[in-house]
């Protein structure tokens, strides 16, 4: 029988083919990085194969290593197999990795999101015969409504707590939803403070990408210079001594699964808002569609019940595999809910 | 509808109690009287008659967005409440209705004799004309159930303060079984009406757990009362006017499932109200709970079931003496009082006993009594205040329970299941075997107990040590073990382990224990009261 053109194997996704590991979750030779969260960026890779602009990311997460850069749509053969790097829309320099050998095209997606952020490369289909795709959201339950929408909400929000004399700190994982949330704060209302862990990042990113002003908080900030402002922090900032400075103050974080009216509800955070960084229902159907593959591979998220849907309502020769993304793709959101949920 | 469902909207944003107090006030000064009483109804749990089952719901929701049922009840399953389901599911629309929360409901009562495609037709309309939370507030009425975070205690804070009048008269006027067809707002909230009375109950007072070293908290031991703490069904039972009336807790009258106190009117005069609890009692000792619930859920209360499972009501309180409120009076002097009635009469023959009161000189001999609950078919001892006027609601400091510890043993994970709302993608839900051989035998179900970041350890191993899936549920290699507490345990012919446990949760992860000695379903069945 044939030998698949990508397993899944204890250590990744792997090319045998081309001896080659794709996001893989354990220390390899050879791996090619969808992006830069800390899941499918890991640390003891002898070289890494990334977008060119995700090597300032994955240096600053991982130090001094091994990396050769590729642009979009470029390709590059390994042992007769073809591969290239298509945006996913997920995060800043987040790609679809496209691999092709005699004819037969793979496509896997990382993390991805269909609608244009303003930020990360916008998401381009990939056609291809076999679909390996994430679906975090992949239930009908999740539809997310236009960003403009949001971020209208969100710059309201803000007004609102600055009428009342109070600071609006909104949680963001500092690579990816912090450069999106940044992007479209509107600085009319008033100036952005950062994080030292968002500003970093940032920092990094500035280069490459165009955001409007921040200012970093260090100890010598001064309390009333923050009062009235918006201040961008990693979630793990909740409840620490850190954000007494801010004191007082509203809280917001922003995530598909705020979605749920349980998760509204119970959080520690004042409001959430519904923004997710990974694709919905219709995103996710829109896309398998739009590749014109024949088989999907669901990984990580709703995997079952989004390929049975797949395989009876719609006809493809679809099916689960298990990565160990599985925990940390939905983290990547989630950890602003758990590190608030007291 | 639109300016109820901003007010779910406000209320659904926010954990601080000031703004639902706030958001629910600005509602009642600003809404219409008949939009009123309808928020009073909904937020107290009066909805109106379920006016289309929640199958045909299903299959009308599912159609309209065009997917499958398996799919609509596995987003069901995960999102946990069914309005929420439909409104998710269902295509996303701009528009928004102007409608009033009164007419949409006149509307959906009128629904229930419509012929069913006529129903149909309503809901697919309906759903098309409304926004997110109009279509949730829609589904919830049409469901039932609103819990929203809103206790009746804050709903009647609220309306204290749109109407200044006193919270707990209103607590009193809110309760007993009107309903928006049967009266107005004028009439319920602002008017008095003296023969509304004769079958309300007062608002109940309840007790709050005691803390860690409440003890000193307490001191002098010799201004509390103590008395075994009943496990059966709270109530309060009026009698006026040559009539008796039975109210549960959750504000159900439920005069006609105990027509055994009918016998009361032979002894207690009228204008007296007592509070206690309703204990099964046959052969002349205290049952277990289990065989209560053969009296609440049944619908029709047969000469059989009467004297297969006799009932009792043992008082502990007396509210309402020669038709005066008495709830301000020392509880000393009201069970004096109490005492004096039951202690007078034959009232035993009737089926009413008074739960003894005991004293303590000190803590000591206090927690050996306490050690005897089980023997007493009791939860633990009460704790009250001999000075304690009785409060309404749930109130700090004059009444403690301090409950026996539960039982406990240590079982084995054998299958979980994904948890719902804020845990939906989290497998929160396990299920507990116990040794019978070398085979592991369910025994019970727990979702609470582990912290976020434990949930979290046993979701991440769950998901790498999945033997097989059943839809939503995974069964998992034995190998954690958990210790479960329960409250409560009684043998059972609809477990296949033989045995039902009450109010099953994790009390901890005991990560020191391999699943060998994890305990046997023969030492869960030594734990049954004999």
């Amino acid at each position: 029988m044939k030998q698949p053109l990508l397993v899944f194997n204890k250590k990744g996704i792997y090319c045998k083919q081309a001896d080659v590991y794709i996001d893989a979750w354990r220390p390899v030779d050879k791996c090619i990085i969808t992006h830069g969260h800390a899941d499918h960026s890991r640390w003891g890779h002898k070289q890494y194969i990334t977008h060119t602009n995700n090597v300032p990311i994955i240096k600053h997460r991982l130090g001094d290593i091994t990396v050769t850069a590729k642009e979009w749509n470029e390709t590059f053969i390994i042992n007769g197999v073809t591969f290239s790097l298509h945006p996913a829309g997920h995060i800043v320099a987040s790609s679809q990795v496209r691999v092709e050998y005699k004819g037969e095209v793979w496509v896997f997606t990382g993390d991805f999101k269909t609608e244009n952020d303003g930020i990360a490369e916008p998401f381009e289909p990939v056609s291809c015969h076999t679909f390996i795709t994430e679906c975090t959201f992949g239930l009908p339950a999740f539809k997310w409504v236009p960003q403009k929408e949001v971020f209208s909400d969100i710059n309201s929000w803000w007004n609102t707590n600055k009428e009342e004399g109070k600071t609006s700190v909104l949680f963001g994982y500092s690579l990816g939803k912090a450069q999106r949330l940044l992007k479209h704060l509107d600085t009319s209302i008033g100036k952005i403070y950062t994080h030292g862990a968002i500003e970093n990042m940032t920092e990094i990113l500035r280069p490459i990408y165009d955001f409007p002003n921040t200012e970093r908080i260090t100890r010598d900030t001064k309390k009333e210079d923050i009062k009235g402002n918006i201040v961008l922090a990693p979630p793990s900032a909740h409840g620490g001594t850190w954000i007494r400075k801010m004191v007082p103050f509203v809280t917001a974080s922003a995530s598909g699964w705020m979605t749920f009216r349980g998760a509204r509800r119970r959080r520690a955070i004042d409001k959430g808002f519904v923004l997710s960084d990974h694709a919905d229902w219709n995103g996710l159907i829109e896309t398998i569609k739009a590749t014109n593959c024949e088989k999907v591979i669901a990984t990580h998220g709703y995997t079952d019940i989004f390929s049975r849907y797949l395989r009876e309502e719609l006809g493809y020769d679809a099916r689960t595999e298990e990565t160990q993304y599985e925990e940390d793709s939905s983290e990547t959101e989630q950890k602003l809910d758990n590190a608030s949920v007291k | 509808m639109k300016k109820f469902a901003q007010l779910i909207k406000t209320i659904d944003s926010t954990n601080k109690t000031n703004l639902k107090v706030a958001a629910l006030t600005e509602y009642f000064q600003t809404a219409a009287d008949n939009d009123k009483l309808w928020a009073i109804a909904i937020l107290s749990h009066r909805r109106p008659k379920r006016p289309v089952n929640t199958t045909l719901l299903r299959q009308w929701a599912t159609e309209i967005s065009n997917i499958p049922l398996w799919l609509f009840e596995e987003s069901y399953h995960i999102v946990g409440d069914l309005a929420e389901t439909i409104a998710l599911i269902l295509p996303t629309t701009e528009s928004s209705s102007d409608k009033s929360l009164a007419a949409y409901i006149s509307e959906i009562q009128a629904l229930r004799t419509l012929p069913e495609a006529e129903k149909k037709e309503y809901l697919h309309t309906n759903w098309m004309k409304l926004d997110y939370y109009e279509r949730f507030v829609f589904n919830k009425i049409i469901t039932g159930s609103f819990r929203i975070g809103v206790s009746q205690k804050l709903m009647t804070r609220a309306l204290s303060k749109a109407t200044n009048i006193d919270e707990d008269i209103l607590a009193y006027k809110l309760m007993g079984n009107w309903t928006p067809d049967s009266t107005t707002f004028q009439k319920l909230v602002l008017e008095e009406n003296e023969e509304d009375y004769l079958s309300k109950p007062y608002p109940f007072y309840l007790a709050y757990a005691v803390e860690d070293d409440f003890q000193k908290e307490l001191e002098p031991i010799s201004q509390w009362s103590f008395e075994h703490k009943w496990d059966g069904i709270r109530a309060q039972v009026i009698i006026r006017n040559d009539e008796v009336f039975t109210w549960s807790r959750g504000e159900e009258l439920v005069t006609d499932k105990f027509p055994e106190f009918q016998k009361f009117l032979k002894e207690i005069p009228n204008g007296t109200v007592l509070d206690g609890e309703i204990l099964p009692f046959g052969n002349d000792v205290i049952g277990n709970f289990k065989d209560l619930q053969t009296r609440i859920g049944r619908k029709n209360i047969t000469k059989a079931l009467l004297k297969k499972t006799p009932v009792i009501l043992i008082a502990y309180d007396l509210l309402e003496w020669k038709g005066n409120d008495i709830r301000q009076k020392p509880f000393s002097e009201r069970r004096k009082i109490l005492d004096k009635l039951i202690n007078d009469c034959n009232c035993n023959s009737l089926g009413l006993y008074l739960s003894e009161t005991m004293a303590f000189s000190s803590w000591k001999e206090a927690a050996n009594e306490r050690e005897l609950s089980r023997e007493k078919h009791s939860e633990g001892l009460m704790i009250k205040k001999k000075e304690s006027p009785y409060l309404v609601g749930r109130k700090k400091g004059d009444w403690w329970k301090w409950k026996t510890d539960p039982f406990t043993i240590d079982g084995v994970l054998t299958y979980a299941m994904r948890g719902h709302g804020r845990r939906a993608n989290l497998y929160t839900d396990y299920t507990f075997g116990l040794w019978d051989g070398d085979e592991l035998v369910t025994f019970a179900k727990a979702y609470s107990g582990l912290t976020d970041a434990e949930f979290k350890k046993v979701d991440a191993w769950i998901k790498r040590n999945t033997l097989e899936r059943f839809g939503p549920v995974r069964s998992v290699t034995p190998h954690h073990v958990f210790e479960i507490a329960f409250e409560g345990i009684a043998e059972s012919k609809r477990h296949k382990s033989g045995v039902a446990t009450r109010f099953p949760r994790i009390l901890r992860w005991r990560k020191d224990k391999p699943i060998e000695e994890a305990n046997t379903l023969d030492d869960l069945k030594a734990l049954i009261p004999k």
